[in-house]
């Protein structure tokens, strides 16, 4: 669905990314993972156009790197980004509308999968608790037609049983669309992710079955290093927040 | 007077600008005569007094790029600090009768402590509302001269300066050639300065400062203060020109504190080549050559025959001066140090028929370089 | 009193028109990030464009015909700036910056070229001339004509933004510019649009300024222009609300100060608060929201 090839930016003076080179596949969620600062975010970023950078990216086939932004989601790729984004100043119905691409959005699915978004709509977004946030931000995407989904961690900052909830759509999401999902939290990534996908040093360290990295604690330990949460806890899957969380530095 | 480039011996670098000062100060002797760029002969004080005026502001826009092109300070109100230098020596030697040498240091260090306190204010905020706010203050500059408060700006008209009150070698046009002098020594005076301050580890903070203020923050240096002593220092140089300026005029007016002054150093430094090191002077000295000649060229039998549409414009010499900024800025952004820059670079690429894409970026002009990266992406 | 109620209105009456000047350029700074200085020039050219119209039309409904055709040049001004020179400059904030600044210079030499830099004098109806009497105080009706077009504009632009699709564009966009695109939407065309709205309030200002000053010049638009500024950043940038607050605040202090202490202390006043609007709450009034 998404293949990367050797994709190098710049933040600043810093190379950040130095020759990305991974794939996404066409169903369920591929998790890209790494250390704080590592370059997760901007790997998204460089994708979808945000950040200047070389390289190769096809998006079903097509090479898309250097498309401005808005035409790439267009094309199918909806984002939802690290904090969420949604328009404080807005409603949540307005917040909803705006996302809508298509002459016939599906506010069904939408709704039946967040139904406080149906009674919360004239709340302006900003006064919402960051669970319901995080809601506005997944549903404006369900309302069009993507082709995959990329994911900055949605379950930074949240309290234990929203991270249960919000996991829990996002698995059922992943059964209709294709999402690359950047995460911290390993518990999460053990519920949800088949493939993962892991960065250091500007470049991917590892690529394979989530399980296999999960499942081996050294590996996990040198590639993600200590404050990664859920690490070797044993968490149960259902129950991913209970884990204590390590605050995010960022 | 054009960049060398940086892998030139540096020996040149070092002898080139002296040389240029140096046939500069013995300029006044030749009686070469360029029909067309002047109208008299190299040694008239008609001349003089232009070539004087253009190297003042090429000191008043390296001044200012110290400010703009340096620290990253987009400051619209640069014009107050050199209206208070030049209606402060002027008000001092015209109605307090002091002497020239007193009033000289007075007015220069009063520009200096007025941009230190309205900095300390301006500084809090950045971007956007920064240059609002310096263009606010220079904008209570403008509307107080124009008041004449006590009788001391003279108003709209401007205020004269009592020439009996001067030394006698800067007052008359056969000592026009004096204020020549006197005004290439205020721009080798900032020009040295300011590369001085360049070269520095404290040029190295306002480069870092320019790019990100956060890098500087963290290696436990105030980004406030360093600003604020750039603000301060720059505002001492704008004052100090507003002096010569004032002699080399003979006297002060409100147009010195409208924020079209500082529009205009603003172009200096940008037609210049903002942050390079002889971009400004250039800008400076090219800008107010044009400004004043353009005028005239209205007249000229050239432009006399073109079409009314067409004539109307051109003499107009804001109207060329803001198309052709217009241009610079889409292609040539650093100005004409950078064209200089890529000139020199293309040559260079040419004798060694090697191109190092490395190099090249490396000596585009702060702005240049960046912007050719980013604006790869359309969007 | 009947000074105060004179004072007052002839306040709000500047201010009104600094709203419709400030309005534009807040939503143009809020949205774009782009600091217009070309906004003065949209202003002249609604000035003159209104002033050339009202010389050749005449009857009862001339001057708003002509008021509306300069309001569309200011619209077709701004709208082909921002195609032509602003786009162009994507993501160069400060060379934007510098090519409106090149654009005034230029722009305000082109008319001085064409009309000369003198004022000329205004085809201003002629019950704008007249007063009404208000509370004991003889008005000038041209105040009155200036606060009642602003709150026109006012409720307008306020509908505008809350209830239609580039409205709520324009509104996400000055929050959050970059979200927007990741949500699909091409900034862009709502650049140009507000560029477009900017100039056409931009040319309105400039059309009833024209009646509030009795004459138009090259050069009018630049020294409301630096007010306007001051507007903007007190009301907070990209709040249409804010400049209106803004506004009032200015126009009446600068004209109660003006009065009551020398003149040219009520300019000075206004500089001074803004000043502490920016040290106690810098992103101004309303901060950084379209409403």
């Amino acid at each position: 669905m998404l293949a990367v090839r050797d994709l190098s930016a710049w933040i600043g003076g810093s190379h950040i990314l130095q020759g990305v080179t991974f794939a996404v596949a066409g169903t369920g969620v591929t998790a890209l993972l790494g250390r704080n600062g590592v370059g997760k975010t901007s790997t998204l970023r460089a994708i979808l156009g945000e950040l200047p950078a070389t390289g190769s990216v096809t998006f079903d086939g097509e090479p898309v790197l250097g498309r401005p932004t808005h035409r790439l989601v267009r094309a199918g790729l909806g984002y939802v980004p690290e904090d969420r984004c949604v328009f404080a100043g807005l409603s949540v119905a307005e917040n909803l509308r705006l996302a809508c691409r298509v002459p016939d959005p599906d506010y069904d699915t939408v709704y039946s999968l967040f139904p406080e978004l149906r009674t919360r709509a004239r709340q302006r977004a900003g006064t919402l608790s960051g669970g319901q946030q995080q809601m506005v931000a997944i549903g404006r995407l369900l309302l069009n037609p993507n082709r995959l989904l990329l994911i900055d961690e949605p379950t930074k900052g949240l309290a234990p049983r929203v991270v249960a909830e919000v996991t829990a759509v996002i698995a059922e999401v992943a059964q209709r669309v294709p999402i690359l999902l950047v995460e911290q939290n390993l518990a999460v990534v053990r519920r949800l992710a088949g493939t993962a996908v892991v960065l250091a040093a500007g470049r991917v360290a590892w690529q394979g079955e989530a399980a296999d990295l999960l499942g081996d604690a050294d590996r996990t330990r040198s590639l993600l290093g200590v404050g990664s949460t859920g690490l070797g806890r044993g968490a149960a899957s259902d129950a991913p927040g209970q884990t204590d969380r390590k605050k995010d530095h960022r | 007077m054009s960049q060398s480039p940086s892998r030139a011996a540096p020996a040149f670098r070092a002898v080139a600008p002296l040389a240029v000062v140096a046939v500069a100060a013995v300029l006044p002797w030749s009686t070469v005569d360029i029909p067309g760029v002047f109208d008299g002969p190299l040694n008239s004080p008609g001349t003089l007094q232009l070539l004087a005026l253009c190297l003042v502001f090429g000191g008043l826009a390296t001044g200012y790029d110290l400010l703009f092109g340096r620290a990253g300070l987009l400051s619209f109100g640069h014009a107050l600090y050199l209206a208070v230098g030049a209606y402060g020596v002027d008000i001092l030697v015209t109605h307090a009768h002091w002497p020239l040498w007193a009033a000289v240091p007075a007015a220069a260090v009063g520009g200096a402590a007025l941009a230190a306190l309205l900095g300390s204010v301006a500084l809090r905020t950045t971007g956007i509302a920064f240059a609002m706010v310096t263009l606010a203050f220079a904008q209570v500059g403008s509307i107080l001269t124009q008041r004449d408060p006590g009788g001391l700006t003279g108003g709209e008209e401007g205020l004269p300066m009592d020439g009996s009150r001067l030394p006698g070698f800067l007052v008359g046009v056969a000592n026009t050639v004096n204020l020549y002098w006197l005004a290439l020594a205020f721009l080798v005076v900032v020009v040295v300065v300011v590369h001085r301050v360049d070269r520095g580890p404290y040029g190295r903070v306002l480069a870092g400062l320019r790019d990100d203020e956060r890098r500087v923050a963290v290696l436990g240096l105030s980004p406030y203060r360093f600003k604020l002593v750039t603000f301060t220092l720059s505002g001492g140089l704008a004052a100090l020109g507003g002096v010569v300026y004032a002699l080399v005029v003979g006297g002060a007016s409100p147009a010195l504190a409208a924020s079209d002054l500082t529009l205009s150093l603003l172009v200096m430094a940008v037609l210049g080549g903002p942050g390079t090191r002889w971009g400004p002077v250039i800008g400076g000295i090219l800008y107010t050559y044009l400004d004043q000649r353009l005028t005239s060229l209205g007249g000229t039998g050239a432009v006399r025959h073109l079409p009314g549409v067409l004539r109307g414009p051109l003499s107009q010499p804001l109207f060329v001066l803001g198309a052709v900024f217009i241009l610079a800025v889409y292609f040539a952004p650093g100005g004409l140090a950078g064209l200089g820059r890529r000139g020199a670079a293309l040559a260079r690429a040419l004798r060694t028929r090697r191109s190092d894409p490395a190099r090249a970026g490396a000596g585009a002009a702060p702005g240049a370089g960046a912007t050719a990266a980013t604006g790869a992406t359309e969007n | 009193m009947s000074t105060v109620v004179l004072l007052a209105l002839t306040g709000l009456g500047l201010g009104a028109l600094y709203f419709l000047i400030a309005s534009g350029l807040s939503l143009v700074f809020g949205l774009a990030d782009v600091l217009n200085f070309a906004h003065g020039l949209f202003l002249s050219v609604g000035a003159y464009a209104t002033w050339w119209a009202g010389g050749r039309l005449s009857g009862p409904w001339g001057f708003t015909v002509a008021v509306l055709f300069g309001v569309a040049c200011g619209a077709a001004v701004g709208g082909l700036v921002e195609l032509v020179l602003i786009r162009p400059l994507y993501r160069r904030p400060t060379e934007q910056v510098l090519v409106t600044v090149g654009l005034s210079l230029a722009g305000v030499a082109l008319l001085q070229a064409g009309w000369g830099a003198d004022p000329r004098r205004y085809p201003s109806p002629q019950w704008t001339q007249k007063v009404t009497r208000v509370l004991g105080a003889d008005v000038p009706n041209d105040r009155l004509l200036l606060i009642g077009v602003a709150v026109l504009v006012l409720a307008g632009l306020l509908a505008i933004l809350r209830f239609t699709r580039y409205g709520l564009v324009i509104r996400a966009g000055v929050e959050n510019r970059a979200m927007v695109s990741a949500l699909g939407i091409d900034v862009r065309r709502a650049f140009t649009l507000v560029f477009a709205i900017g100039g056409a309030l931009a040319g309105l200002a400039g059309a009833l300024g024209g009646v509030y000053f009795g004459s138009v010049s090259p050069g009018q638009g630049a020294s409301l222009l630096i007010f306007a500024f001051i507007v903007v950043v007190i009301g907070g940038m990209g709040s249409v609300t804010g400049s209106a607050y803004a506004a009032v605040a200015v126009g009446l202090l600068q004209q109660f100060v003006n009065y009551y202490g020398t003149a040219g202390a009520g300019d000075i006043c206004v500089v001074a608060l803004l000043a502490v609007v920016l040290l106690v709450r810098p992103a101004g009034i309303a901060g950084r929201a379209a409403t």
